[in-house]
């Protein structure tokens, strides 16, 4: 399977008012057409390294990376043309929260318009239109035309998070990054985004990143899981697999999710080790000195 | 903008313009509860006023009887309430009193002059508006950078000048030295009585006679106030513009845009400009009327006959009634382009309507 | 050497992560606010400004080179040169000096206006802000009346009403000022009152007024401070805009906007005349302006530390 996405050694810190503070340190993996999961607590970096990807950092980060290619092509020399080129024509996000991510003085259907219209695709008229109205069909919108006149605020949450995924899906990108799709949504509405999206990828032979630091989600939903731990990976595994996992903070993730056969009580409580800073990681059950 | 409500469903759309009438009143209340303040201040001053009204009218040799006959005319030996209550009375139904420097009605001066100083103050706010606005967006997309500092310290500067010094200024560079513009007043001699008044404002007037000479003559007079009060609102303007920008361009929906792949020029001027575009209506029509304070000291210094130097001279001339009139008009159009700023703020904002 | 060393020792102090005094901890605080401060150019730029204004109207006696109010006929309207820097007025008198001795009075009339206004404002905000209801709906009623006007045409009309002069003046300006503190203030008020400390301090069976006096104003301070050194500028400009009508400062106090008034009479020949005072105004607002931006800048959160 040839490789979408290639990242070897991706590092990114902040500069501050302290010195530079890093929040993605030496990440490597590679991306077929397949869904990935990324995991870890707040603040392990996985948003960063999304946008990373997408090269959507502020100048105040610092990224490097002993390569970062997209189909071959080198992400972090792309001109400023190349990379508006890429964005939302190959390269898609999906973000947290519909209410945030959503401009809120257009009409949501122009905002999905938008995505074929910057890149020049989809012609114009009527002929964009009903396109958009097809894909607010796809992602299971039954009244796409009152959608498309809405704006955002008039939605719900879950249906914002459907024209999000309809306007990143328009364009038919290869690689779409999902990060946190639903943790800004009601419970009710989660695993319908959710199967919305895994049919959609699937479908289209797209790549998949999904980030959450949900593991019960992950597990259930992704072909392979990073764990990541203070911009680190520390275990790289199927998902099918995760139950074997060997990383201690892995397994510690994986004992704090409530089971049924468990009283929620005695939940633990994870104890995290200075030592897995800079110790061992694990890949597919192997321990590999880094 | 019909169609999208047309589509609303029906009942939703009638809680919604009850929703509005009720709050659209609320407003209305607490405006007319400011006018009536406003009234209330005025009034005050008319009465701590060290002359007396009566004796200014009779003359210090008046009999005592005629003095007393005088007063019960004028209402003064009434209680304060009662006093307040016929002077609401009075201003509502536009009695302002009688000039003592003019001799003719308050009211009737300032419908004349007014056109003057609205002609001026309009021109102000479009150049303050027109040049702000852009400066503003280009310091908070190159914060903390050199474009930034720049306009800045245009801003603060802007805050910091005295503008009838700045007038000054202005006309012994621009009238005086370079011969760029014309001088005082708002035409000169030779033009004027030419284009029929029709709306006060002589440019439109102009324009609507076809008088080309007279308009240029006229431009000619106005280009340096007006520029000047550009300034002092492009100094406000571009400020708030500023910030308005620096907390949208943090905001998600941007980087959807980004991600996107929409270009930066658009994802500022569109996405984001958009968004600041209702509290930018507030800002200006803030600025808009405190043009009307700058035009007080800017009329004195380019000799423009409009409601600031009419306020002016009635100080100068202790003529209260004048006074006290163009302070009312002058609070009353503050409160009208609050009012008016936010009724465009319901039809421009999606989730205001 | 050894004074690097201990510079270094009482950085290390200020900038502990484990003070071990709350007086550490807040010298500390200051010592980086201080150093943010410095950092911003602009804003010592306004700090030396001000100083410079405080320090010549302190000193005018002694370094203005002649008598503001001297008048010498033979000497009327002389440009800038030798024996005097800045030029002449019309009647002589030297305008160097009267600019030096004008400081005083431009000092004097923001100094009682911001006595006057501040605690005021102060009072008004707070107390609007802490009780709400109908006290807050009352109190900012009033100060939304007084914001409705104009600042300059509200101060017209009551130095109308009270007659000119500068202590007039000031109380115009004053009337007109304290509404924007208020509103500050009671912004401030309203987060803090539902903080944890201030319940604290009622539970112990704090009065109102008490607890307004005690906690609540100290917290509110900086804004309204930041507040009034933006408004500086303001006042400066109202109160010479009043002398340029001639209803503030009276001849022959040398107030620089009345100084402006009377050279406009020789604008065209004598540029200097009217000239100069207003380049003293605009030195002093700005260096106000500057200051109070680059203190609302360290006192912004969202800019701290960026
Ligand atoms: N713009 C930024 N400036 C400075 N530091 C940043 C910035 N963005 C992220 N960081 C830091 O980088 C680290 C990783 O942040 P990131 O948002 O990637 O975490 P995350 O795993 O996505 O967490 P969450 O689950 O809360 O979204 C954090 O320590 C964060 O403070
Ligand atoms: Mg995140």
């Amino acid at each position: 399977m040839a490789a979408l996405l290639n990242v070897d050694n991706l590092q990114v810190a902040f500069r501050g008012p302290r010195g530079e503070v890093p929040a993605v340190r030496g990440v490597s993996f590679s991306l077929g057409r397949e869904k990935l999961g990324i995991v870890g607590e707040s603040g392990s970096g996985k948003s960063t390294i999304g946008r990373a990807i997408l090269r959507l950092l502020p100048d105040s980060a610092r990224v490097t990376a002993d390569r970062l290619t997209f189909e071959g092509q080198d992400l972090l020399g792309l001109s400023p043309r190349a990379l508006r080129n890429l964005r939302g024509r190959h390269i898609t996000m999906v973000m947290q929260d519909p209410r945030y991510s959503l401009n809120p003085v257009l009409p949501v259907g122009d905002q999905i318009a938008e995505t074929l219209r910057v890149h020049g695709a989809g012609g114009r008229g009527r002929e964009l239109y009903r396109k958009v109205l097809d894909i607010l069909e796809a992602v299971q919108i039954r009244d796409p035309e009152r959608v498309y006149r809405a704006y955002p605020h008039e939605l719900s949450g879950g249906m914002g998070q459907r024209a999000m995924i309809a306007m990143m899906l328009i364009a038919d990108p290869r690689l779409l990054i999902a990060d946190e799709p639903t943790s800004a949504l009601d419970v009710t509405v989660r695993r319908q985004i959710l199967s919305i999206l895994d049919d959609l990828v699937s479908r289209r032979g797209m790549g998949l990143i999904l980030i959450s630091h949900d593991l019960n989600l992950v597990a259930g939903f992704c072909d392979r899981v990073l764990i990541l731990y203070a911009g680190r990976v520390v275990e790289e595994i199927e998902a099918r697999n995760l139950h074997a996992c060997r990383h201690p903070y892995s397994r510690g993730l994986l004992a704090s999710l409530p089971r049924l056969e468990q009283p929620v009580g005695e939940l633990a409580t994870l104890q995290r080790d200075p030592a897995w800073l800079d110790g061992p990681v694990y890949r597919f059950g192997e321990e590999v000195s880094r | 903008m019909t169609e999208r409500s047309l589509a609303a469903p029906p009942r939703l759309l009638g809680t919604r313009l009850t929703r509005r009438i009720r709050s659209l009143g609320g407003l209305l209340a607490s405006l007319a509860l400011t006018f009536l303040g406003l009234l209330c201040i005025t009034f005050l001053i008319g009465r701590i006023i060290p002359i007396d009204p009566a004796l200014a009218i009779v003359g210090d040799r008046a009999p005592a009887h005629v003095y007393e006959r005088v007063r019960e005319e004028l209402g003064l030996n009434l209680p304060l309430w009662q006093q307040f209550f016929i002077y609401v009375g009075q201003v509502l139904r536009g009695d302002f009193g009688t000039s003592v420097l003019t001799g003719r009605p308050v009211l009737e001066d300032i419908a004349r002059v007014f056109p003057a100083t609205l002609e001026l103050a309009t021109l102000g706010i479009l150049i303050g508006v027109i040049f702000g606005v852009p400066m503003g967006v280009v310091a908070a997309v190159h914060r903390d950078r050199w474009p930034d500092q720049l306009v800045r310290v245009i801003g603060l500067v802007g805050y910091s000048v005295p503008i009838f010094w700045l007038g000054l200024v202005g006309l012994l560079v621009f009238y005086a030295k370079l011969g760029w513009v014309g001088g005082s007043g708002r035409l000169d001699f030779f033009h004027e009585g030419i284009a029929p008044s029709v709306t006060g404002m002589i440019l439109i007037d102009a324009a609507i006679a076809g008088e080309w000479d007279v308009f240029r003559n006229a431009l000619h007079h106005i280009v340096l106030p007006a520029a000047l009060l550009g300034y002092f609102s492009l100094a406000y303007i571009s400020r708030m513009t500023r910030s308005l920008m620096l907390e949208q361009l943090n905001q998600e929906y941007i980087t959807t845009a980004r991600v996107k792949g929409v270009s930066e020029a658009r994802v500022i001027w569109v996405h984001a400009l958009r968004n600041i575009l209702v509290p930018l209506i507030t800002v200006v029509a803030l600025s808009y009327a405190s043009l009307l304070e700058g035009s007080v000291l800017t009329e004195t210094v380019f000799a423009w006959p409009g409601l600031g130097r009419y306020l002016t001279n009635a100080l100068l001339a202790a003529d209260m009634a004048a006074v006290l009139g163009a302070t009312i008009v002058v609070g009353l159009v503050f409160v009208g382009v609050n009012l008016l700023s936010d009724l465009l703020y319901r039809l421009v904002d999606p989730r205001a309507r | 050497m050894s004074e690097t060393l201990s510079t270094a020792g009482w950085r290390a102090w200020l900038l502990s992560e484990r003070p071990q005094s709350a007086l550490q901890a807040r010298l500390g605080q200051a010592w980086l606010s201080w150093n943010a401060f410095q950092r911003n150019r602009l804003a010592m730029l306004g700090l030396a400004l001000i100083l410079l204004l405080v320090l010549v109207a302190a000193f005018a006696p002694w370094i203005s080179p002649y008598e503001p109010n001297v008048q010498n006929l033979r000497l009327r309207l002389q440009p800038p040169g030798a024996a005097h820097w800045l030029g002449t007025d019309e009647l002589g008198r030297d305008i160097l000096s009267r600019i030096i001795h004008g400081a005083r009075i431009t000092l004097y009339i923001v100094t009682l206006v911001v006595v006057i206004a501040a605690p005021i404002g102060l009072l008004v905000g707070t107390v609007a802000g802490y009780f709400g209801g109908w006290v807050d709906a009352v109190l900012m009623r009033l100060t939304d009346i007084f914001l409705a006007f104009p600042r300059l045409i509200l101060a017209l009309a009551f130095v109308a009403a009270l007659g000119p002069g500068i202590d007039n003046a000031v109380i115009a300006i004053a009337i007109t000022a304290w509404p924007a503190y208020a509103r500050v203030a009671r912004a401030e008020t309203l987060t803090l009152r539902r903080s944890d400390f201030i319940a604290a301090v009622r539970i112990q069976g704090a009065g109102a007024f008490r607890i307004i006096g005690r906690h609540i104003m100290p917290l509110c301070l900086p804004s309204v401070i930041v507040r009034v050194t933006l408004d500086m500028a303001g006042i400066i400009l109202t109160a010479a805009g009043l002398g340029f009508l001639g209803l503030g400062a009276q001849p022959p106090a040398p107030e620089w906007g009345a100084m402006i008034s009377t050279g406009r009479a020789y604008l065209l020949d004598q540029w200097w005349v009217a000239t100069i005072p207003g380049l003293a105004i605009c030195l002093v607002s700005l260096g106000f302006n500057l200051l109070g931006d680059g203190l609302r800048d360290l006192l912004d959160p969202k800019r701290r530390g960026g």
